[in-house]
């Protein structure tokens, strides 16, 4: 194959990445985007081995890789995606900094010139530092998302902060682009330390930047994650003059980029905010100083004649269901419901859960019809007239005192549940919310307590429902 | 003008253009799929698998020859993976859309 053939071959794999992407707007089409996400990698790849002078070992590694991946495909559960997504972020920051360390050892392999020119040196630089920084990141918010907080306070999904964190950061972050100017202009036989050392800084950095970030700013974590595993993709594109790279890594990066603007708008928080991190470790302490408001609660039994009784039911769903893997008894009680004649919905928050659209995943899973699951502009102005909100396992996403001006939370879009006829919200016990601020909703006289874990109380329902 | 094109600037004039398709392909993706586009985006970034395959292929087996491999079983469980779920998730979606409406937003 000439250099030509290569170049067109890669830009028809360009091209059907970008459509695969675009199949995502509607679940009739998505599917055939996937097919030609597949097609494209194929031929990406196929291309590359025809032109690669030996293809053994890379041809075992893809086997095993592959063998390993279709494993972990087919047995994820969709509670766990969020792990999983951020697992795979890991694997590409991975690759990149091995492939950044390959260029380097040998460049001519890459076609790049010997020594390395200096503006190939900045490129190598980004690739490097950006993967290593989603690789260590993304460790660390695989083992908050996959609850390991109790073998390392690292993966503690509270957020971890100690004094002058920032500083410790910005100082590291300074120190990498230090060594990484005398990377630039060190003699080939002398840019191994200062490479060596810079790379060492951004596996550091990566997890310092994380640790303090806790569980329910997750969604914005996983894009921004998604978001650097692209652009680590694309300066290695850069550095190796490749263009399939490129484009496929700016398609990653700038979707990651704009998931994790919708969910800090989800949150009226700025990005800023969010990575800075520490968010309900301050406020949490100021809240807990009001008296004891009554709560009335209910037992399965209560709600089973609530529910049956409404005629228009919304339920929002939110950590708790992905928590107890309720969404298919959830189902199995819409189903129910909806044979008695009662109009069941579902309101979804842009942030409910632990990554974007991972309630809808959820609920997709346990063949809930789609047409009765709603975004929150669409929905919320029917809580008015509904005769039951059912909260199940969410707080801050429902909590009225964002409409107050001076709270916490103030500003951050919600689903007004609190305007129903009746609230039953499920919870597991009364504690305060990721935000640390107490939730209004629950001490309403027309809000009904149901403790207990979410599956286990939906259960419940369903049985005393007949 | 003179001088031929550096390789930087194509390489900038294709990531420019590349960031702004994607900025306008992103907006349209429905918020009800942003699990499966977060997979898909994954599975898309392991094309970074086509450096590590040239990684692996000099020809002579040095440490770099193998840190190549490594990278090429590391990401392959992305690319079969990422996929794979992804098309898992989608089949979800399509199931009910099946029994009956179109009426989602």
């Amino acid at each position: 194959m000439t250099a030509n053939q290569v170049a067109l071959s890669y830009l028809v794999a360009s091209v059907l990445f970008i459509l695969s992407l675009k199949g995502l707007s509607h679940p009739l089409t998505a599917r055939r985007g996937n097919l030609f996400g597949m097609i494209g990698m194929a031929i990406a790849v196929l291309t590359t081995f025809a032109v690669t002078r030996r293809v053994d070992l890379a041809m075992g590694a893809l086997a095993i890789g592959g063998i390993i991946g279709y494993i972990v495909a087919k047995r994820v559960e969709m509670t766990q995606m969020p792990e999983l997504v951020a697992a795979m972020h890991s694997l590409v920051g991975m690759a990149a900094v091995l492939i950044a360390i390959a260029v380097v050892n040998n460049p001519q392999a890459f076609n790049v010139e010997f020594p390395i020119p200096a503006g190939n040196r900045v490129e190598l630089f980004v690739g490097t530092f950006v993967g290593a920084i989603t690789f260590s990141g993304s460790v660390i918010a695989f083992g908050k998302l996959a609850g390991l907080g109790k073998y390392s306070r690292l993966f503690s999904s509270a957020p971890v902060v100690f004094k002058g964190q920032h500083i410790v950061n910005l100082v590291l972050a300074l120190a990498m682009v230090g060594f990484g100017v005398v990377f630039f202009g060190a003699a080939p036989e002398a840019q191994w330390p200062p490479f060596i050392a810079m790379t060492a800084i951004a596996f550091l950095l990566g997890l310092l930047i994380i640790i303090p970030i806790g569980g329910a700013d997750m969604p914005v974590v996983i894009s921004m994650l998604n978001s650097y595993s692209g652009w680590a993709a694309a300066g290695i594109g850069f550095s190796l003059n490749n263009s399939l790279l490129i484009v496929a890594g700016s398609l990653v990066g700038s979707s990651g980029a704009i998931l994790s603007y919708i969910m800090c708008k989800a949150m009226n928080r700025s990005f800023f905010s969010v990575i800075l991190g520490g968010f309900g470790a301050t406020e949490g302490a100021t809240v807990t100083g009001g008296e004891q408001k009554a709560v009335r609660s209910g037992s399965p039994d209560d709600v089973a004649f609530l529910l049956g009784n409404a005629e228009d039911v919304i339920i929002v769903p939110g950590y708790g269901l992905a928590v107890g893997r309720a969404q298919h008894a959830t189902k199995e009680l819409a189903h129910k419901l909806t044979a008695k004649g009662v109009r069941v919905r579902y309101a979804i928050h842009p942030v409910a859960g632990r990554m974007p659209g991972h309630m809808n995943v959820l609920l997709a899973e346990a063949e809930v019809p789609y047409d009765q699951v709603f975004e929150m502009e669409d929905i919320n102005s029917d809580f008015g007239t509904c005769d039951v909100a059912f909260v199940l396992g969410a707080n801050d996403v429902v909590n009225p005192l964002a409409e107050v001006k001076g709270s916490a939370i103030y500003g951050m879009p919600i689903l007004e549940a609190h305007k129903a006829r009746t609230v039953i919200v499920n919870k597991r016990s009364m504690a305060a919310g990721y935000a640390g601020v107490d939730n209004p909703l629950f001490y309403m006289d027309r809000t009904m307590m149901v403790f207990g874990d979410a599956k286990k109380v939906v259960e419940d329902i369903v049985k005393a429902i007949e | 003008m003179t001088g031929t094109i550096d390789h930087t600037v194509i390489n900038l004039t294709v990531f420019v253009l590349a960031v702004f398709v994607g900025y306008h392909v992103v907006w349209t993706v429905t918020p009800a799929l942003h699990t499966p586009l977060m997979s898909v985006t994954n599975a898309i970034s392991s094309v970074i698998v086509v450096g590590a395959i040239l990684a692996a292929g000099p020809g002579t087996l040095d440490f770099g020859s193998i840190l190549g491999a490594v990278a090429v079983g590391l990401v392959a469980i992305n690319t079969f993976g990422g996929f794979l779920v992804s098309q898992r998730m989608l089949e979800m979606f399509k199931k009910k859309d099946s029994s009956k409406s179109t009426g989602h937003k």
